[in-house]
């Protein structure tokens, strides 16, 4: 009882970095590369832009953060971030028009 | 079908509510910052689903958008009177690395190129040798509402939130660069703050202002919020002021002014915070002008209604309460209309009190129902300078200036 009291008050006094680390990718084939985006800013901005872009757009956020930014993103992983975002965060397949 | 309906049904159908649906929002409070509630375009899927409320040392909770770098959202509650509280004002952060800035320690450098002479000045030399100014200024990020535009762009997905309006206290940023001489070849002023990238290739956060803002008096450099010293989040110890002007000029935790006989090159003044070139009725800022494009300048005329939700049920012969706030790029508000028929007929709002032409100005109207049925309610402000919000999304490809009018659906019961 006593620890889950505990538990209560440290979850409601739970800092910023606490609470940013609840903030995970999804699971899925490409996530390793995509984690080098946490090294600069929180996972939060990928879910916070989904999901409206495809894979062009994804490429030239990835792009940007390397060419603006200076993001430490080797060229020959941008392609599997972008296929990786596009597909877990990307604009969803149109559906078919009646 | 009258065209007034059928434009109703149109814009719930493009909202994804069904007229079902309205009673159904208003038993379900939407998810946090819910902007469908207000009667706007929804922002994206993603972010409705990943912000939530919580608390900032020293804030109220708000709307969080991102952990880290930090931007959180103000909830409209707080819009309700015109001078926004600071524990509840907005967090807006580009770069992750924000020092926490003791105020013994801070020193502001100015000079530059374009100055007689170097000056270092501390927070207690800033306060006795100048004298103190103060004004009401809204300040809002170039992307508020960015998160409305259809279709999206990619950013930091606001809501109505990302502003506030505040009385500031400080010194005039002129007297300051009257002490260290202003040079007749100087072109632009320079400025920088204590923050910095989560690593060194990220471009720092400098940006620049043509001289005559430099020099306008309501440019100040301010330490106070409200009569209280600015909260760390939005600045502490000193931020630029710039009234009128988008938040993105309003520099805070300031350490460096320098006056330059070029236009300054960084990123964060190009190729960020730009428009395409005349697509917006607002100052040129001359220096920073390409072919293509210009820096975004002034706000333009916009307000938000703060009393309804979209779907609320007004038992009939209770009058519709609308109520909200209005501003502009610093003409001031000239007059409020309301609607309460999706824009058929218009009446003026009564307007609050004058806290100056760079303010939040109040708005009120009280409707009358007769008849049940839904009533769509719009809200328009006009400028000094007799500018008007727009019906139709001005797109751009960085999100800014979303001024369109909103549209909020009741029922009357």
């Amino acid at each position: 009882m006593k620890a889950l009291v505990v538990a209560a008050l440290l979850a409601a006094a739970l800092p910023a970095a606490a609470q940013e680390s609840k903030v995970q990718l999804k699971d899925a084939p490409g996530k390793d590369k995509a984690q080098a985006c946490i090294a600069c800013h929180s996972a939060d901005y990928i879910p916070m832009n989904s999901r409206f872009m495809d894979k062009a757009g994804w490429t030239a956020s990835v792009n940007k953060m390397i060419n603006a930014f200076g993001a430490p993103i080797a060229k020959e992983d941008v392609d599997a971030i972008a296929s990786y975002l596009a597909e877990n965060y990307g604009k969803p397949p149109a559906t078919p028009q009646k | 079908m009258d065209h007034g309906r059928r434009r109703l049904i149109a814009a719930l159908a493009a909202l994804g509510v069904s007229r079902s649906a309205l009673s159904a929002a208003r038993e379900a409070s939407g998810p946090v910052g819910s902007m469908a509630d207000l009667g706007f375009a929804e922002i994206p899927d993603g972010a409705l689903a990943e912000q939530l409320l919580y608390a900032l040392p020293g804030k109220l909770p708000l709307i969080k958008k991102t952990f880290r770098p930090p931007n959180f959202e103000t909830p409209v509650q707080y819009f309700r009177s015109a001078i926004t509280p600071n524990r509840a004002f907005f967090v807006r952060w580009h770069l992750a690395g924000i020092p926490q800035v003791g105020a013994a320690d801070w020193t502001l450098t100015v000079g530059g190129e374009s100055a007689e002479r170097e000056l270092k000045l501390s927070l207690a030399q800033l306060r006795k040798d100048f004298k103190a100014a103060e004004v009401t200024a809204v300040c809002q990020c170039s992307g508020n509402r960015r998160g409305l535009f259809e279709p999206h762009v990619a950013g930091v997905e606001w809501g109505v939130g990302a502003m506030g309006n505040a009385t500031w206290r400080g010194v005039r940023l002129k007297d300051v660069l009257a002490r260290a001489g202003v040079k007749g070849n100087a072109l632009e002023a320079v400025f920088d703050g204590a923050d910095h990238g989560a690593i060194d290739k990220t471009p720092d956060f400098i940006k620049s202002l043509p001289m005559d803002m430099a020099l306008d008096e309501n440019t100040l450099i301010a330490f106070e919020m409200n009569g209280q010293p600015l909260p760390h989040w939005n600045g502490f110890p000193a931020r630029l002021v710039v009234p009128g002007w988008t938040g993105t000029y309003w520099v805070k935790q300031l350490t460096s002014v320098k006056l330059q006989p070029q236009a300054e090159k960084g990123f964060w003044m190009n190729p960020a915070y730009r428009l395409p070139r005349g697509r917006f009725k607002t100052p040129s800022f001359k220096s920073q002008l390409t072919e293509a494009n210009e820096p975004i300048t002034a706000m333009v005329v916009n307000s938000l209604v703060t009393s309804l939700k979209s779907g609320q049920q007004i038992a009939r012969g209770k009058p519709i309460d609308v109520r909200g706030v209005a501003w502009d790029g610093g003409a001031g508000i000239a007059k409020v209309e309301v609607s309460t028929d999706t824009g058929a007929s218009w009446q003026a709002a009564r307007l609050g009190k004058d806290l100056g032409r760079f303010s939040f100005r109040e708005f009120s109207l009280s409707a009358p129902t007769r008849e049940p049925g839904s009533r769509v309610v719009m809200a328009r402000a006009t400028s000094g300078s007799g500018e008007t919000q727009v019906e139709q999304l001005i797109h751009n490809p960085a999100g800014y200036h979303h001024n369109v009018v909103q549209r909020i659906y009741l029922e009357v019961v």
